[in-house]
């Protein structure tokens, strides 16, 4: 059938609506566009180069070439709280019933480089993760885990050279050498400045321990992904879809210009970065982002970069479904939301997934929510038919014209971050902050004004009880921290330590990190795997640190 | 009253400024002046904040869980200060168990998700003095 004869009916169409409409009118709010036909996307003389096959550039269909027959995505619950026991318990119960990998969650102190006897760590020691304070606490987080066995994801950005390198501490005490450990560190400071708020040193430093990451991991943990360039956080701060896609890969595109000036080839350190998304209310909107992404990042890896690989091309990706959209009102409704949110990651073709659970829009999850959360993984893995066949949703008139609309919307943004200088001078200037703020307010507007319904929210709302056994972190997980602590840095043994840390060994290998950090060619992660050996605590490596680096001034703008 | 002054705040660690950052917006679209502190503010730094700008209201959000600790230090920073009648406000991620200590030490009021923020506007307008 031609396009002209489409086109004619189309207008047929059009008109008969027209008149139905004019009787009868279609809810308020709605996308403008009704229906979407083969006039909507590219003709098939565009199929090779646009979509393609999966496993192949520009992978919009997806990385592997076999996605979920090969095997399903890999279930990886983030997790974590209180101390490092208590948490171990969590990861290990995951595993027993099906997890496929770990997700460490860390708490504030932790993750802004701080010890927990820090005075600004002062209720907050062990409440949004797990407290870490040294090798000690990592010994014990990771007691009776194979690491050579389980793949391990760590929401880590600032301090992430330390955490990565007590991980790889602790493997070798287990036996496990550092080539064969499989995972990931955050290690995205950018989205830390626009959204996410864990910084602790400015852009430069910051971009140099990111790059000296990249360096050391591609010799000594080649199978580490040493970044999640992510959008998550971004998508949570409240920006739109294409947003969180585009100012990802303007991050990303800020991180592979740094290692080149830093002087790597591209293809020795590209096929370990890895994305992570977030899985949104819209179900075909979300698909449709994912598949745009991974036509966006092959293409500026190619076109570029001048990458080579086509692994350096691949937009792997890790989603979480968004937090952002659970509520704190009838909150088992939550259950369905994650479980679209989850239908739309998995048709969306991603390599990783975290399902929330239903209680957390009021608390940390229970076991009993945090087992529904992980069981909705596996509905949906086996018994939806939605992992049988690869990329399902191609060619739907309406997801391909979308991937197009949100691909486009991309470039745009990226060529507007390029004319600012590139994504670090774009967040100095508070131009991506102030992009994802003025989305936030307008959902925010949308909701209160009933241009978009929340269920329980706005709409269908009732009277409740309140939620009962919700998790709570016991105000002496700070305390038992702090003791633990004193003992460490006493001198004491602690955990299976059969003698305790040797202080002259700790000041030494923070003098000579001190002196790396002055040396900008130096690479800092040797001398930090150095320290933390040593049981330097985190808040040690870090005040070093921040005594070379400074700290970085946030850019405050409403 | 003059033109009503609100500093909202970020106590703590906690980097999610999404609904402080919504809610300092909507207070200026009904009016009133809003000071925003930024992240990571002591209590100490908020409460010296407060009788700089010499507000009438402080609005706090927490998502970590540590408003239990922050929350009502920020109370008695700030009457220390001789402030007696700044109205002192949170929200956030709360539970409900958690609320009744909070208003027993100060906090006038607490918003939880799902809040419009006509809600807060309302309730300051209602109780600011």
């Amino acid at each position: 059938m031609s396009n002209e004869k489409i086109k004619a009916e189309l207008e047929k169409y059009e008109a008969a609506v027209a008149k139905v409409v004019a009787k009868n009118p279609e809810r308020a709010h709605l996308p403008e566009q009704r229906l979407y036909t083969p006039l909507d996307i590219k003709g098939v003389e565009a199929y090779t180069d646009e979509i393609g096959f999966p496993g192949e550039y520009p992978f919009t269909r997806g990385v592997q070439p076999t996605m979920y027959r090969g095997r399903f995505w890999t279930m990886r619950m983030y997790a974590g709280f209180s101390t490092a026991k208590a948490s171990n318990e969590r990861y290990r119960y995951l595993i027993a019933n099906g997890g496929t990998g770990l997700s460490c969650a860390f708490d504030l102190p932790t993750q802004i480089g701080y010890d927990s006897d820090d005075p600004i760590s002062e209720g907050e020691v062990g409440k949004v993760g797990v407290a870490i304070d040294s090798l000690a606490d990592m010994e014990v987080l990771f007691d009776q885990i194979d690491l050579g066995k389980v793949s391990t994801s760590m929401t880590i950005n600032a301090p992430a050279s330390v955490l990565l390198s007590m991980y790889i501490a602790v493997a070798e005490e287990q036996g496990v050498p550092a080539d064969q450990l499989r995972g990931t560190i955050q290690n995205d400071i950018l989205k830390e400045y626009a959204a996410r708020g864990t910084y602790i040193f400015p852009p430069k430093p910051s971009m140099r321990i990111i790059t000296n990451i990249f360096e050391y991991c591609s010799k000594n943990v080649p199978k580490w992904n040493t970044i999640s360039i992510s959008g998550y956080h971004i998508r949570e701060a409240g920006s739109t879809a294409s947003q969180e896609i585009a100012f990802t890969i303007a991050d990303g595109i800020a991180y592979v210009d740094a290692a080149i000036k830093a002087g790597m080839d591209v293809d020795d350190f590209a096929g370990r970065l890895s994305f992570f998304w977030n899985a949104h209310n819209n179900v075909l909107e979300e698909v449709a982002k994912f598949r745009a992404s991974r036509r966006v990042w092959a293409k500026v890896m190619k076109e570029r970069f001048g990458a080579k690989k086509p692994k350096s091309m691949m937009l792997r990706v890790h989603t979480q479904t968004a937090g952002s959209m659970l509520t704190a009102q009838q909150p088992n409704n939550n259950i369905i939301r994650v479980a679209l949110q989850t239908a739309a990651a998995v048709m969306g073709g991603t390599q990783s997934l975290h399902t929330n659970s239903r209680d957390e829009a009021l608390a940390l999850p229970t076991q009993e929510s945090v087992t529904i959360a992980l069981r909705t993984q596996q509905i949906v893995a086996n018994e939806s038919g939605l992992a049988d066949v690869i990329d399902p949703l191609a060619g739907s008139y309406y997801v391909e014209a979308m991937t197009d609309r949100i691909e486009k919307e991309a470039w745009d943004y990226i060529k507007k971050i390029d004319e600012l200088g590139g994504a670090v001078a774009a967040i100095e200037k508070g131009y991506i902050q102030k992009e994802i703020q003025d989305s936030a307010y307008k959902w925010q507007m949308d909701v209160e004004n009933k241009r978009r319904i929340i269920v329980g929210v706005n709409e269908y709302t009732m009277e409740e009880e309140p939620p009962k056994g919700l998790l709570k972190v016991d105000a002496s997980v700070g305390v038992e921290q702090c003791k633990k602590l004193a003992d460490l840095k006493a001198g004491k043994p602690i955990n299976k330590m059969t003698k305790g840390r040797d202080n002259e060994a700790v000041k030494a290998a923070l003098a000579e990190l001190k002196d790396a950090c002055k040396n900008e060619k130096e690479n800092l992660m040797p001398h930090i795997l150095k320290a933390v050996k040593t049981y330097a605590t985190l808040g040690e490596i870090c005040n070093v640190m921040r005594e070379v680096f400074g700290l970085y001034e946030a850019h405050v703008s409403l | 009253m003059d033109k009503i002054k609100v500093l909202v705040a970020k106590p703590g660690l906690d980097g999610h400024d999404r609904g402080a950052k919504v809610v300092a917006r909507a207070l200026r679209d009904a009016g009133f002046e809003v000071v925003y502190t930024g992240l990571r503010q002591t209590p100490e730094q908020i409460a010296e904040a407060a009788m700089q700008e010499d507000v009438n209201v402080v609005a706090m959000s927490i998502l970590s869980g540590a408003h239990p600790h922050l929350f009502p230090k920020v109370v008695n920073l700030v009457r220390e200060k001789g402030m007696k009648d700044t109205l002192i406000i949170g929200g956030g991620v709360i539970p409900e168990g958690d609320i009744p200590a909070l208003k027993e030490a100060g906090i006038a009021e607490v918003f939880t998700p799902g809040t419009p923020t006509t809600a807060i506007v309302d309730f300051i307008k209602a109780n600011v003095k």
